[in-house]
């Protein structure tokens, strides 16, 4: 009825859309006021020189935080700021190293536990449930749950691998530079296989079950009906799986700070910089630290997104 | 062949079993240890001593870091699911231009380093006055929380039929009617597994409540656990600390269990945050 809309003013599309956006703006609000507003307040903080006592009185110095190039007049060349800071770039190497071995292991463990998920068996609902106990677990506490089962004397590891003959001596793991990443590693592939598992599981549950029996009826090594059919078709989860799990190692913080305190074999790029940040009063340092650590996870979420075609917002399948 | 088969099977479902809950089961056994025998390695539970809960219970604010994680958390979730649903509604029902970069961004927020917003967050929550109190968590907590939950939702609300919404727009509904009185009540189910999951993960959430408090009066339960120490450096209490980490593993871990279909379904419809 034209009439009709010519007197209401207003379509119902467009009344739609103002309601839309009436819904958005407080949310919209709160994520500018607790995401957006502070993220860009810390990029201003890392050019200036502001310390945590004095937050307001922070001189702009440009881009000295990151790297300042000063030569004196014997000609000798002076490196000053983050980039030129070799605990930085051995944080770098931690969190790298971190965040790939660590999600290879749950994606690879993830896989196989979703498989044995995947097939019906008695008792299958009892085994769901407990590995949803290690993702349930708070973080610190399975940090410190761990942190006893390695203790050097009493620990419960140390005692097993013994009794089993895999180790001549008790180990400190996590007080020894060697194996306080292993410490970490071994505690974060357990707290998070769980949920990897569960995403590849969901994955492999789309899979239509007529392909498995066509290819048994056929005779086809289950291996290669894996690698060519199952593996494929779960592609897209998995990979969206992978970058979520790549993201959280890649910032990983408390497990760290509470399993292994102070040990420069671990500490990684969001440790270091709440240490500079809170700890020994390089507030701006810290922010530039914390900057940087911001940029390279953008770049490389762009990356896999465009590289790997990950559509994110499933909305292509829609 | 096929015994051979099925009994590796089932040796593979052990493992996975015990791989996950052993360092729990463990955590329960030590719990109940103390004295000497604390400092025993012991496989099986060999006794029943309290004396564990009672030390954490009654000395050093560990009940008060229990409540204040309690009203952080709850209130954290109430706020994010209000502002989620109206916006989560928007988003999955309204079409408008620019909504795919809005989902984007939103998705991008809840993938954002805590890290990197730290120091900015510092200094609003100083400029605020709100440093050391539980609203400077509530408020921190809104970034995982909040696009977290939007996101969910609007999975979820994108799946209810359309049918239904359009004969409440022929019944003369606006929007806010067609949320509050036609949605909500479709909506229960998944409001109560991502409300969960927000939950958990502000009950669990470390970095900002270590920075955003300065005493001990005013920590939530993992700073608390985290921080817990002895009289002296050496002395770690692992029989106290153990019977914390019970404590409040308990209640997750019960929480978990009755709700386990539900949120592997969250889970895996937000995809996010582990």
């Amino acid at each position: 009825m034209p009439s009709a809309r010519a007197s209401g003013g207003l379509s119902l599309q467009q009344q739609r859309q103002r309601a839309a956006f009436w819904f958005l703006a407080p949310m919209l609000f709160a994520l500018i006021c607790v995401a957006a507003w502070p993220l860009l307040r810390t990029i201003w903080f890392s050019m200036t020189d502001t310390t945590l006592s004095n937050l307001y009185g922070g001189k702009w110095i440009g881009f000295d935080n990151y790297l300042s190039i000063r030569t004196l007049s014997s000609g000798k060349m002076i490196f000053r700021g983050t980039l030129a800071d070799p605990a930085w770039w051995n944080a770098v190497w931690n969190t790298v190293r971190f965040a790939f071995i660590s999600v290879i292991c749950e994606t690879v463990l993830g896989m196989i536990v979703a498989l044995v998920l995947n097939a019906e068996f008695r008792g299958r609902g009892l085994v769901r449930a407990a590995i949803l106990i290690p993702w349930a677990i708070p973080t610190i506490v399975s940090a410190k749950m761990w942190a006893w089962m390695l203790n050097d004397q009493f620990g419960i590891i140390n005692d097993m691998m013994l009794r089993v003959g895999l180790i001549e001596q008790k180990i400190a793991w996590t007080a020894s530079t060697d194996t306080a990443m292993y410490a970490v590693l071994m505690v974060d592939i357990w707290k998070t296989t769980p949920f990897m598992a569960l995403l590849i599981l969901a994955g492999l549950q789309m899979v239509p079950r007529d392909i498995y029996e066509a290819a048994k009826l056929d005779g086809i090594n289950p291996v290669k009906v894996f690698f060519k059919v199952t593996l494929p078709l779960i592609r897209p989860a998995l990979m969206v799986a992978v970058i979520f799990r790549m993201l959280d190692a890649l910032r990983i913080f408390d497990l760290v700070y509470v399993l292994t305190p102070n040990s420069a074999a671990t500490k990684t790029m969001s440790v270091i910089s709440r240490e500079n940040m809170i700890d020994f009063d390089k507030f701006a340092y810290g922010a530039a630290q914390s900057t940087l650590l911001f940029a390279i996870l953008a770049i490389f979420v762009s990356l896999y997104i465009w590289l790997g075609r990950v559509d994110l917002s499933g909305d292509s399948n829609r | 062949m096929k015994t051979l088969k099925s009994v590796s099977f089932y040796a593979l479902v052990v493992a996975v079993v015990l791989f996950s809950v052993f360092p729990f089961y463990y955590a329960i056994v030590t719990s109940f240890a103390s004295g000497t025998e604390l400092f025993k390695v012991n496989y099986l539970p060999h006794s029943l001593d309290w004396s564990n809960y009672v030390k954490v219970m009654t000395g050093r604010n560990f009940v008060r870091s229990i409540g204040n994680s309690v009203f952080i958390a709850t209130t954290t979730v109430v706020f994010a699911l209000f502002l989620a649903v109206t916006a989560s509604y928007a988003l999955a029902r309204v079409r408008f231009r620019g909504r795919g970069l809005l989902l984007m961004t939103i998705l991008a927020v809840s993938m954002f380093p805590q890290i990197a917003v730290l120091a900015g967050l510092f200094e609003l929550v100083r400029f605020l006055g709100i440093f050391n109190t539980p609203w400077a968590m509530i408020l921190s907590y809104t970034i995982f929380t909040l696009p977290f939950t939007v996101w969910v939702l609007t999975t979820f609300m994108r799946d209810l039929p359309v049918e239904i919404e359009e004969a409440a727009i022929v019944d003369g509904a606006t929007p806010w009617v067609i949320i509050t009185r036609v949605f909500m009540p479709l909506l229960w189910p998944a409001l109560v597994t991502t409300g969960l999951l927000a939950f958990i993960g502000a009950w669990n959430e470390f970095l900002f409540a270590l920075t955003f408090t300065s005493s001990e009066t005013t920590r939530t339960v993992p700073v608390a656990i985290g921080l817990l120490s002895g009289a002296s450096q050496q002395e770690i209490p692992w029989g106290p600390i153990m019977a914390a980490s019970v404590i409040v593993t308990v209640p997750l871990v019960i929480l978990v269990l009755i709700f386990q279909r539900k949120i592997v379904a969250g889970l895996t419809a937000g995809g996010v945050k582990g």
